[in-house]
């Protein structure tokens, strides 16, 4: 079985500044990615090589295919939103699936027309016309209408309201996302895709620093709000990290049985940004990550 | 995980296919080329007002001087034919001057306008190569305005004829007469011709100046003119010879003298034999002019997919 994405020693240089070194990759079909990273991490560079925007040294197949030699022919079966993707402001709502129809193999305007029927977005607007959160729905209602076996999101929620961000997501969930498709996400706002990904990465400095499917990531970590009285004992099972909040300590556990720690305090499944600041242990790499 | 190891295997070639819908090579390109209208309205707009004015002004103009001229018409069966088809046979030239404009316009902003409003990245997540995109941008110059020259031109015509043949009747002159004269067929199978020839002369300039739009980070009105300019200039320091300039008048003027027997300045060009298409087609700058044209396209093609999203 091949894999969606795979790659292997991807590398990218813009002059002296490495934005990907060495990095490898697989991202096997029907995962629901998360590459998580600080600005300038290589996230953005890393999904441009993806899409075939960027060339780049190293081996990478996206579907079985090289992205920066055939761009147009894996664009039939990717998708992308990003933040900086913008839609042209001239084009109207319906030229957008006009276009889409005449140019894309596998665009079914039904779906997508249904799609924008459930927002309040006029077909013969301008994207001029719109607000940053409708030309959003528009995107979405556009990837919506084309059977795409992978879909890439760059920031694709960034600057819009609370709202129009968890709609997003769940339109994703439950009308978009099964278990033929993949989804590759990049954001800061972590905590909102946490539920929905299957898979987290970490990147920082061009490398992959961490990797792990949801589902290892529940089992292995554990956040303990440890009871003061138990602090030097949980101290004693070595936390990776650890915190204050309000007077008490927080500690994050990697492989350390739940029945254990819960004698100590409080047990929870840790937010993949306390993760991630735990992971980069070095404070340069805390403040992007946590936002 | 990131790990260096040099020992990689190879990953496994051969796209994953699944069926793709039959989908002809030609209707990527079509669309794109719906497209380019779509967003530059001046396409069509532009010659349409001039054709308007130039409907307007023509008939005016015919309406009071022709029935005049007609009645003491020259002796000389040329001049006379001339007085006659005048109004009517250079009604087209302000419209192929007006597209030719746009053209030039629409080609500087092609491909720099989608990288200044950044919906490049859109484009290019839809699966139509830079090669389509490229050409369909070329196409617009080439063959799309002509070809609006080419209906308006011959609709201002027609109804130009239509509406002066009542007008010439009132005043006492017989319109047989124009229709006599004005051979619509011919004037159309001119036209065709005159617009073909411009489109293929003009091409290195066009290609040129798309080659620039899709290379220039900004200002690319500035890039395009500034080389010549630059290179006109070099040449005036140098005293005798100024093969650029020369050139560059050969290349703007050229097209009339080669396609055409006669001179277009003084009669009206619109019988078969006026044409001269062996000649025009065996020049040599026709053809380094094309190939000048390809240069800069196959460029342009190549600077669009390696152009980095910023």
């Amino acid at each position: 079985m091949t894999a969606t994405i795979e790659a292997r020693g991807l590398r990218k240089s813009f002059g002296a500044s490495v934005a990907l070194d060495g990095v490898d990759l697989r991202v096997e079909e029907g995962r629901i990615l998360g590459l998580i990273g600080p600005n300038g991490a290589g996230k953005t560079t890393a999904l441009n090589a993806i899409l075939g925007l960027t060339p780049f040294q190293g081996e990478l197949k996206v579907l079985g295919r090289d992205p920066w030699t055939e761009r147009d022919l894996l664009m039939r079966d990717v998708a992308f939103i990003a933040d900086v993707a913008v839609l042209p402001r001239w084009i109207r709502v319906s030229q957008v699936f006009d276009y889409a129809a005449g140019v894309h193999p596998r665009f079914d305007r039904a779906k997508a027309e249904g799609f924008l029927a459930r927002t309040s977005i006029r077909r013969n607007s301008k994207v001029r016309e719109l607000s940053k959160g409708m030309v959003t729905q528009l995107h979405l209602a556009l990837v919506m209408g084309i059977d795409a076996r992978l879909l890439v999101l760059d920031e694709p929620t960034l600057g819009l309201d609370i709202l129009v961000r968890k709609q997003f997501y769940d339109s994703l969930l439950n009308d978009y996302f099964d278990r033929r498709r993949t989804i590759l996400v990049t954001t800061h706002q972590v905590e909102e895709i946490q539920d929905v990904l299957t898979d987290v990465m970490f990147i920082n400095r061009g490398r992959i620093v961490f990797s792990c499917s949801m589902e290892d990531f529940e089992v292995r970590y554990a956040e303990v709000m440890v009871n003061p009285e138990h602090v030097a004992a949980a101290r004693a099972l070595g936390p990776i990290r650890e915190r204050q909040v309000f007077g008490r300590s927080i500690l994050l556990f990697d492989g350390i049985d739940r029945r254990q720690l819960a004698a100590l305090g409080e047990v929870r499944t840790p937010g993949i940004a306390d993760l991630f600041v735990a992971i980069m242990g070095n404070p340069a790499s805390q403040e992007g990550a946590a936002r | 995980m990131s790990t260096l190891s040099n020992d990689v295997q190879p990953i496994p070639a051969g796209p994953q296919e699944t069926a793709v819908p039959a989908q002809p090579e030609t209707r990527p390109f079509y669309w794109s080329v719906r497209r380019e209208v779509w967003e530059n309205r001046s396409i069509y707009l532009a010659p349409l007002i001039v054709a308007a004015v130039v409907l307007f002004g023509s008939f005016v103009g015919a309406s009071s001087t022709l029935p005049k001229r007609m009645k003491n018409l020259p002796a000389d069966p040329v001049q006379r034919h001339a007085v006659i088809v005048q109004p009517f046979s250079m009604a087209p030239a302000p419209i192929m001057l007006a597209t030719f404009i746009v053209g030039l316009f629409y080609a500087l902003d092609a491909l720099y306008g989608e990288r200044r409003d950044r919906s490049i990245l859109f484009w290019k997540s839809l699966p139509v190569s830079d090669r389509t995109t490229v050409l369909s941008k070329a196409s617009i110059p080439l063959i799309v305005l002509p070809l609006i020259a080419f209906v308006l031109g011959l609709t201002v015509q027609l109804i130009l004829l239509v509406l002066t043949t009542p007008v010439l009747a009132a005043k006492g002159v017989n319109p047989a007469r124009v229709w006599a004269e004005f051979r619509y067929p011919q004037e159309a199978l001119v036209m065709v011709y005159g617009l073909t020839v411009h489109s293929l002369w003009f091409a290195p300039i066009y290609a040129w100046l798309l080659l620039v739009s899709a290379w220039a980070r900004r200002s690319p009105a500035l890039w395009a003119i500034l080389p010549p300019v630059m290179l006109l200039a070099f040449e005036q320091m140098i005293p005798g010879a100024n093969p650029f300039g020369q050139l560059l008048k050969y290349r703007v003027m050229g097209a009339m003298g080669l396609a055409f027997q006669i001179d277009a300045m003084h009669v009206p060009i619109d019988r078969l034999w006026h044409l001269s298409p062996g000649r025009f087609l065996s020049s040599g700058g026709l053809w380094s002019g094309l190939l000048f044209a390809a240069v800069c396209l196959a460029v342009a093609v190549r600077l669009r997919r390696n152009r980095e999203p910023s």
